[in-house]
This record gives C-alpha cells, structure tokens and sequence, in this order.
C-alpha cells in the first residue's frame, strides 16, 4: 500500500492547502508531469533493451561503453537529439509537418493513462478502458499520416500510405481479438477486467480460444505498432526512412520514442487482458499490493520480448501478403473464434479456480 | 483444405525460425563475436589470409628470397613497388648478378590486390596480419621491405 498511501497523503495535503477547484488542477499537472517523466524514461530504456536484445540474437555485443552495461547510451543519444538542428523541407506544409510528431506522441501518452499499475494505481479508470485504448491507438496512425504527406517526399508519402493501409486493416483484428476477451470479462473497464482475473488470468480461463485470440493480438499488435515483420512503413531498403524521411532532431526522437512506447503500450494491453496485469501467479504476493507495479512491468517487459524476437528472426513481407494475411487469415479466424468463444461462456465451459 | 494446412505449416516454420533465434539469443554469450578492439589488443590475431601489407620475410641469416627478377613491379596496376637493383659480382661465382639493392613499397598507394605475390615466382613477399596501418605522416607509409645488409638466399635462382 505504500504508493497508494504516497499518492493519498499528496492529494489529502494539495486540498488542505488550496481550494477544490485549483487543488484538482494541479493534480493533474502532477500526474501529467510523472506520466510523461515515465514516457521519456521508458522510451529510452526500451530502445536500449532493444539495442542490446538485437545484438544478442546477432551474436553480438550491443552498446555496452557509455555507463555500465551501456546504461546511459540512449540518454547520451537524446542529448545529441536534442541539440541537433531541426531541418525541413522548402515545400513542405509547415504547420502539418510541425503538428504530426505531437499527434504520435499525444496519443501514445492518453493510452498510457488508462493501465492498472498496480491495485488502485491507475491515472484514469475508465469504464471503457478497452474501447478507449482501441480508439486512442487507431489516432496514432493521422500523425503518421500527416508526417508523411506535409514533408513533400514521396518516399515519405509512400511510407505513410501504406502505415494507413496496414493500421486499418490491423486495426480491425487488435478490437476483434480484445472483443473475444471482454466475452469473457463481461465488462470494458481494466479495473474490473482485473478483479475477473483474480479466479484465473483470462489465457487460463479462456483456454482455447483464448490462446487463438493471443496469438492474434500480438501479431496483429505488432502490425499495429509498424514493427518488422510489418514494418513496410519505414523499409529502410525501399523508402528510406519511410514517413519519417525528412524529419531531423528532436522531432525525429518524438517518432521515434512513440513507436517504441507503442510497442510498451500493445505488450501492456496484452499484460492487462490476458495475463492478469498486475496479479502475482497463484497469488504468491497477494498480501504486499505495491509489487504489483513489479509483476505488470515484468509481464509486459516479457511481452515486449516476444515482439522483439519476433523482429529479429521474421523477413518483411510485402504489401500483397501483409493483406492476405489480415484478411484471408486473421480476420475469419478471429470471427470464429468469437462464435466459439460465445458458446464456451454460455455452456460454462470456463477454467475457474 | 490446403487453407489449415497453410495455417498449421506457417505457424511450424514461424516457430522453427524463432526456436533458431532463440537459441543464438541463448548462447550470445559465450558466442559473440564482436572484438572489442582498443581492448583485446595483446590478444587480437587476424585470421591467415587478411591482408595487412606486404611484408618481405627474412631468416636468421639476413637472408630474404628475392632476386630483383621485378615480377611484382611489373603486376603491380598502380605501381605501388619499386625495387632498385644493379649488377654486382657475386663473391662465390665470380660472376656478375642482379641484386636487390632497395625493394620500396608504397602502402600508402596499394590497393592490397595480391597480385605482386601471385607473381612472384619465389615467394619472397607475403600478406602481413597486422592492421594498425595509420601513421602521422604519409612518407612513414613508404617501406622499404628489404632490411639493410641482407643478401639473397643461397640456391633460390636454380
């Protein structure tokens, strides 16, 4: 209980010292403040972790010179970011260019909001927790839009076209495969998502159809994020840097960090519908709430593995066989899997404990 | 039907090709193979057919194998080497013979094509290993590859 206390004994002392209106405002600015201390923090870490898990799986060594272990190479990297000049093109559309890295970022950072820490650890319980990170995850893909279409280039333009085709078919298969859990869950809210699982993570529950619906979201998740195997956004060997080509500096890292904050958010949907979110296995610590912030964190950090895995061992695939793939494969799967779902819950066929 | 058996052989190779990585992911440790140079450099040892330079052998007599035929000056497509010779009389024989007086090799011109010592008729001049090249000032890089005093073996021109 001692973050719950910590953030109990700030809100108690913000109302005691100004009035209700003024006190709730910086509140908010205080959690804002912390969320995006965690964005930042987390994206550089990530793009570490990234960087090093890559160079394992190539039997290499990775960053491992500036700092210990090369802990603080992508921090040196985000200084160099940040004084680096910002370039653009002469005929680019200005205000889109400049507007499109904010829509990534805004929209990665609401997603963050809605995930359940630990008990009682949550910026914003929603009651349509899943609903809403559905929609705030399908918005990333305008900024992506945006990028690619006021930067002028047609590799840019390329990249964001096919972001576009790849994230709304996708798209569908992410709302599809979470659907088949709220089956089960009978609710959207994360908080209560959370308490279902406390008679069983939902994998386990759901068994069957629920490993189906599993692999579906993390394929289609990594899509999602435009990740290799999918990543034919930004095919460095076709498009360059795809839409992002012509963005420089700190711009360039806003892209950059919210990709790999997507991929943090996708693992932690995954963490938070099938694998319990913050609940120990079997309840081991069930009576010390706090290191439930440790089990989300390592559960998703394993999720975000896989993607990683994923990355380094998949070819790319081309744009015919991205949407065969959607549309011939996942999609009809995902629907039947629904159906069979639906009957599973309705004869009770459910694993409880 | 072919449709599940796509599905139940695209699922087998996906986790075919991740078991693959997977298992390089494991042993990354002991396997790696990157060479932390500024490190290792004691232990650092190029594998036999790099190409460092070209290097002239000799023995403990001072004695090396070329006998200034200039076959390699002659390979050479850059004229990275120049070899100054003259006739002298050689003490055994009597006789006058072309020597060597200066095999001169411009590192900072060649192209390490190999070519001087596929030429060269009596292996005189091989690949050296070493690859710290970088010198202050570019007349370093002009070599002289015979050491002063040396002679030519005994035996190599029959």
């Amino acid at each position: 209980m001692k973050i719950v206390s910590i953030t109990k004994t700030v809100h108690d002392w913000l109302f005691s010292i100004m009035p209700e209106g003024a006190a709730s405002i910086v509140e908010m600015v205080l959690i804002a403040v912390a969320y995006l201390a965690f964005f930042a923090v987390a994206g550089l870490y990530l793009v570490l972790l990234e960087r090093r898990v890559a160079a394992w799986f190539q039997l290499r060594l990775g960053p491992n010179r500036v700092g210990p272990q090369g802990i603080f190479q992508t921090m040196a990297d985000a200084l160099k970011l940040v004084s680096k000049e910002l370039t653009g093109t002469i005929k680019a559309d200005n205000f889109l260019y400049n507007l499109a890295p904010y829509f990534v970022i805004v929209s990665s950072l609401m997603a963050l909001a809605v995930f359940p820490f630990t008990q009682e650890f949550q910026a914003f319980d929603i009651n349509i927790g899943i609903f809403f990170l559905i929609a705030i995850s399908s918005i990333g893909v305008i900024g992506i839009l945006l990028g690619g279409w006021s930067s002028n280039n047609k590799y840019a333009l390329i990249g964001a076209m096919r972001s576009g085709v790849q994230t709304i078919s996708y798209e569908l298969s992410v709302g599809l495969s979470l659907l088949t859990m709220v089956l089960l869950t009978g609710t959207l809210q994360l908080s209560e998502i959370v308490e279902v699982q406390k008679n069983g993570w939902l994998i386990v529950q759901g068994h069957i159809p629920a490993i189906i619906a599993f692999m579906i979201y993390m394929i289609a998740g990594t899509a999602e994020t435009n990740r290799a195997p999918f990543d034919l956004v930004e095919a460095e060997s076709e498009l360059g840097a795809g839409f992002h080509t012509e963005y420089s500096g700190m711009k360039f890292a806003y892209f950059f960090l919210a990709e790999f904050i997507n991929m943090f958010i996708i693992a932690a949907i995954a963490t938070t519908i099938f694998f319990g979110a913050w609940l120990s296995p079997f309840g081991i610590t069930d009576s010390i709430p706090w290191l439930g912030v440790f089990w989300f964190l390592g559960k998703t950090l394993l999720l975000v593995f896989l993607m990683m895995w994923f990355r380094w061992t998949f070819p790319r695939l081309r744009v015919d066989q991205l949407l065969t793939l959607e549309w011939k494969y996942l999609l009809p799967i995902n629907l039947v899997n629904i159906v069979i779902m639906a009957i599973l819950v309705w004869l009770n066929l459910t694993i409880k404990f | 039907m072919s449709y599940f058996s796509d599905i139940y052989n695209g699922i087998k190779t996906l986790l075919t090709g991740m078991s693959i990585t997977g298992n390089y992911f494991l042993h990354s440790r002991k396997g790696a193979i990157t060479q932390q140079y500024p490190d290792n450099r004691e232990t650092l040892k190029m594998f036999d057919r790099f190409r460092g330079e070209v290097i002239m052998p000799h023995d403990e007599n001072n004695e090396h194998r070329c006998t200034g035929c200039q076959s390699c000056e002659i390979a050479c497509p850059n004229g990275s080497i120049e070899i100054i010779w003259d006739r002298q009389l050689d003490p055994e024989t009597g006789k006058k013979k072309k020597m060597i007086d200066k095999h001169i090799y411009h590192l900072s011109m060649c192209t390490m094509c190999g070519l001087c010592i596929e030429a060269c008729p009596t292996d005189a001049i091989v690949w050296a290993q070493n690859f710290e090249n970088s010198v202050y000032d570019r007349s370093q890089l002009t070599k002289v590859l015979n050491r002063p005093g040396s002679k030519v073996k005994a035996g190599i021109e029959d």
